[in-house]
């Protein structure tokens, strides 16, 4: 039976991950995100967990480990944050090309510089096409259940890829919630025992990580991209098996009055949950706003969003990252991508908020929210803007 | 039997992660063509002490049923080693042609 | 000495006939490092796991769809072979002891070249080492980054002509001493260090044994002529390994627990000349350069028998 817990998102991760009986952790401290491995470290002291902690020297060498451990036949975990998914980032696109399942939990943290420990997600956007899944939480409870979701689907015969979790740093890594862990019992019958595809054991022997000549390399990249987009298949069917099992409904974008309303924000993350007190207010106050909660980052729902868009007027993409000297946002870049072929679609204007840990309050979504209803008639200039900037 | 083909044809023949399954098959791949000379062993010469054999980068020599020790021309690159360290000079390299 | 040490005439009766490293690779004509390789398999036999680091051999044995290892291997990236084998001898550990995996001992050991082990890989190495991993670390030292194109590495040795440190009317060629990585890896405290060489392969494959059978991190340096860098016949890839070990430019020794041995001491040492004459890389050396070298070498060598005459084995602690 789950259990009511209150606790730090970030601990509840952990506990998470170690309901999911990994073999092999490997994981190097970084703020926001260094609970996470510490409290799995604790774990592992306290017996609870049998499993192999590898206090790396580094993040490229975490992931690196991982990727041996996996390689191996071990289900593995890593948990970083900004700057040490960067350092990782020469392995990222690696894990994923090798099939190798490892998930991994990442506290979202601006990149430097200038350097900065608060929130927003420039880390995560850096390493979009590396062909991870990736999805994220917008509260304490999501984390937990995608933290076990996430080694069902990338283990899944048909997958075999990695998947990141993300997390907003502090904001929710560092947030006590009330939420609902469940029992080893649950996750045991939910999550089958790792079967890798292949073995590092000299009873049946296997290279991994081979040169991909010219003459193969076009098909490696398309069934990397194949790959990646029919995972959409099982993300469904086990998010399906979870509302079944645990009673909580997981959709690629998530709708709060969506339907019939002319103005619509999206969201990704933590965002979402500030964002939805402002739609709340707005619609007392008469305004026809809803909220998408883009939930599955990779890979990217476009179906989902044709339909969950159809009959509003202005959709408002919220990104906490830039793709500087490009389309703004990387979220509103997909998202306009996404409505090239519609007749109908919307207008779309991207508001790039809360860099760095820079506070949003409802109000600010409250402007955003204004701004989006005079679009109904008068299309911005700017396509997008780093909103609340000082000087513009 | 059907002939093995160089490259998977189509991106779904190919093995998940590039993996390979077959141990030891990039023997299919003849590197003898590469050769310039080739080792020539004159048994009356021959102790067989086998260093030949241990310094073979290509490890393509081997003893024969006499004892004798022999290079697999389908690998064998000429690069002249063994004939070098054979002290008993049994080995010499000639010129292909 | 017969032209190779300690060679009991029918030793190649002794060793393992399976080629785990099979003919097939793309390795230059004469290559030192494939040998060293196709040596250290044997040593090794087939309960071993390997991890390549990004370079010269990963290159010519892997071309998918084949491969030329005979024992499950895996590549991940240049920097992180010593990573990528803490993570494999963990997984294998953890599965060993939950019993999803036989019952007995495979060895994790983790190759690769001086590039990606002097320089991009010296940090994953130096962690794994200090974690105590059981992992053996081979390193096979062809003294810069062939794969790439012959340019300089920390292993490089000094008045080396390379395509990024080249002898030039204002440069002689690498201006800098070779890295002493065998020394860097003693001062982890492992178990075992040593250094090795193709050419002396009874040695060579006795230290990987050795190595193999001692539970916790290890260390091999092999020095791995190649023809291609060194620019010298494909024919002398043993003679150059050999006269570097005869010169007293490459020792061959092991330190067991801290205590140092000499596994082989040439009865007199030759001069550098005879190792440096023979090779393009060193051809615009001057007289004043080769004195210099020489006087450097001599220093080296008697520092290190020093060590094996004065140094403590910490096994000592024990008595
Ligand atoms: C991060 C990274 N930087 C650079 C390279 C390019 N690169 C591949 S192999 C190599 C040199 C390998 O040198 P070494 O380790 O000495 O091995 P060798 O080829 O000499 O056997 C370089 C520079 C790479 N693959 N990855
Ligand atoms: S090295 Fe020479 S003598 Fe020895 S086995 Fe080979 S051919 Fe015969
Ligand atoms: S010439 Fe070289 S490749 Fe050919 S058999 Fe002799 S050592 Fe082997
Ligand atoms: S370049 Fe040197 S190390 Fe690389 S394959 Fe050729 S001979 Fe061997
Ligand atoms: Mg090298």
């Amino acid at each position: 039976m789950s259990k009511r817990i209150g606790m730090e998102i970030a601990l509840a991760a952990a506990e998470a991950v170690a309901l999911c009986k990994p073999d092999v952790v490997a994981a190097y401290p970084i703020t926001p995100n260094t609970h996470v491995p510490e409290h799995l470290s604790d774990i592992v002291a306290e017996g609870r967990l049998d499993a192999e902690f590898i206090c790396v020297e580094s993040e490229h060498s975490a992931l690196s480990a991982c990727c041996g451990a996996s390689g191996a036949g071990a289900r593995s975990f890593t948990a970083t944050s900004s700057q040490g998914l960067a350092y990782m980032s020469e392995i990222i696109p690696i894990a994923s090309s090798m099939r190798l399942p490892v998930v991994m939990i990442v506290g979202n943290r601006a990149l430097s510089g200038p350097i900065n420990i608060w929130n927003d997600q420039s880390d995560i956007m850096y390493q979009r096409d590396s062909g991870w899944i990736s999805m994220f939480a917008a509260n304490g409870q999501e984390t937990i259940d995608m933290a076990i979701q996430a080694f069902k689907i990338a283990e899944h015969r048909d997958v075999m890829l990695p998947v990141n979790v993300n997390l907003d740093g502090f904001q929710l890594t560092h947030v006590v919630e009330p939420m609902e862990m469940p029992d080893q019992k649950e996750v045991d019958s939910f999550l089958p025992p790792f079967k890798p595809i292949a073995t590092l054991h000299p009873d049946k022997i296997v290279s991994m990580g081979t040169l991909g000549l010219p003459e193969i390399f076009n098909e490696t990249a398309k069934s990397k991209d194949e790959i990646l987009k029919d995972s959409r298949r099982v993300i469904l069917e086990v998010w399906k098996e979870w509302e079944e099992k645990f009673g909580r409904k997981y959709e690629p974008i998530e709708a709060c009055e969506a339907r019939g309303s002319d103005v619509l924000l999206m969201t990704l993350g933590s965002m979402g949950e500030t964002a939805e007190v402002a739609v709340e207010e707005a619609r007392k106050d008469g305004i026809s706003v809803g909220l998408l909660k883009l939930k599955l980052w990779r890979p990217f729902p476009f179906e989902e969003l044709r339909k969950a868009v159809k009959g509003c007027k202005v959709l408002a993409v919220l990104d906490r990252a830039v793709s500087y000297g490009g389309p703004g946002g990387p979220v509103f870049s997909e998202v306009r991508s996404a409505f090239y072929d519609m007749q109908e679609r919307p207008v779309v204007i991207n508001e790039i908020i809360g860099l760095g840990g820079r506070d949003v309050p409802v109000s600010d979504f409250r402007k955003i929210i204004e701004k989006s209803v005079q679009a109904i008639k008068t299309k911005p200039e700017e396509e997008y803007e780093i909103f609340g900037v000082r000087g513009s | 039997m059907k002939k093995k083909k160089k490259w998977p044809e189509d991106w779904q023949d190919l093995n998940p992660g590039c993996m390979v399954f077959e141990p030891g098959s990039a023997r299919e791949y003849h590197t003898g063509s590469w050769r310039a000379e080739r080792p020539i062993f004159d048994e009356s010469k021959c102790i067989r002490c086998g260093v030949c054999y241990i310094f073979c980068p290509e490890g393509c020599i081997s003893q024969n049923k006499n004892g004798y020790f022999e290079a697999d021309l389908d690998y064998c690159k000429g690069c002249g080693i063994c004939a070098h360290e054979c002290w008993p000079r049994a080995i010499k390299m000639i010129e292909e042609g | 000495m017969s032209i190779v040490e300690n060679f009991d005439l029918y030793a190649p009766r002794l060793i393992d006939k399976e080629e785990y490293f099979s003919a097939g690779h793309r390795a230059c004509q004469g290559c030192g490092e494939a040998l060293a390789i196709r040596l250290m398999c044997k040593a090794l036999g087939k309960d071993t796991v390997v991890v390549n680091a990004t370079g010269c051999m990963e290159v010519i044995s892997t071309m998918y769809p084949t491969t030329a290892w005979n024992l499950p291997w895996i590549h991940v990236a240049f920097p992180n072979a010593a990573a990528v084998a803490a993570g494999v001898e963990a997984g294998l550990k953890v599965m060993r002891r939950k019993g999803r995996i036989p019952d007995r001992d495979v060895k994790t050991v983790a190759i690769g070249g001086d590039g990606g082990t002097f320089d991009i890989g010296f940090q994953a190495l130096s962690g794994t080492m200090e974690r105590g991993h059981d992992v053996l670390y081979v390193c096979f030292d062809n003294e810069a980054y062939m794969n790439t194109g012959i340019q300089r590495s920390g292993a490089t040795p000094f008045g080396a002509s390379t395509t990024t440190a080249p002898a030039g009317v204002a440069s002689s060629g690498k201006g800098q001493w070779k890295k002493n990585i065998t020394e860097i890896m003693v001062a982890h405290n492992v178990p075992y260090v040593a250094t090795a060489c193709h050419s002396y392969p009874i040695d060579f494959m006795n230290k990987v044994k050795k190595a193999r059978s001692i539970k916790g991190p290890s260390f091999i340096h092999c020095l791995s002529v190649c023809p291609t860098g060194w620019r010298v016949p494909s024919a002398h890839a043993i003679k150059m390994g050999r006269l570097a070990v005869e010169t007293g430019i490459f020792p061959l020794y092991e330190v067991e627990e801290g205590k140092y041995r000499m596994t082989y001491r040439p009865e007199r040492i030759r001069p550098v000349e005879d190792y440096i004459k023979g090779q393009g890389r060193f051809r615009h050396l001057s007289p004043d350069e080769l004195t210099a070298i020489q006087k450097r070498i001599t220093l080296e060598y008697n520092k290190l028998l020093d060590k094996v005459d004065n140094l403590h084995s910490w096994g000592e602690l024990q008595d």
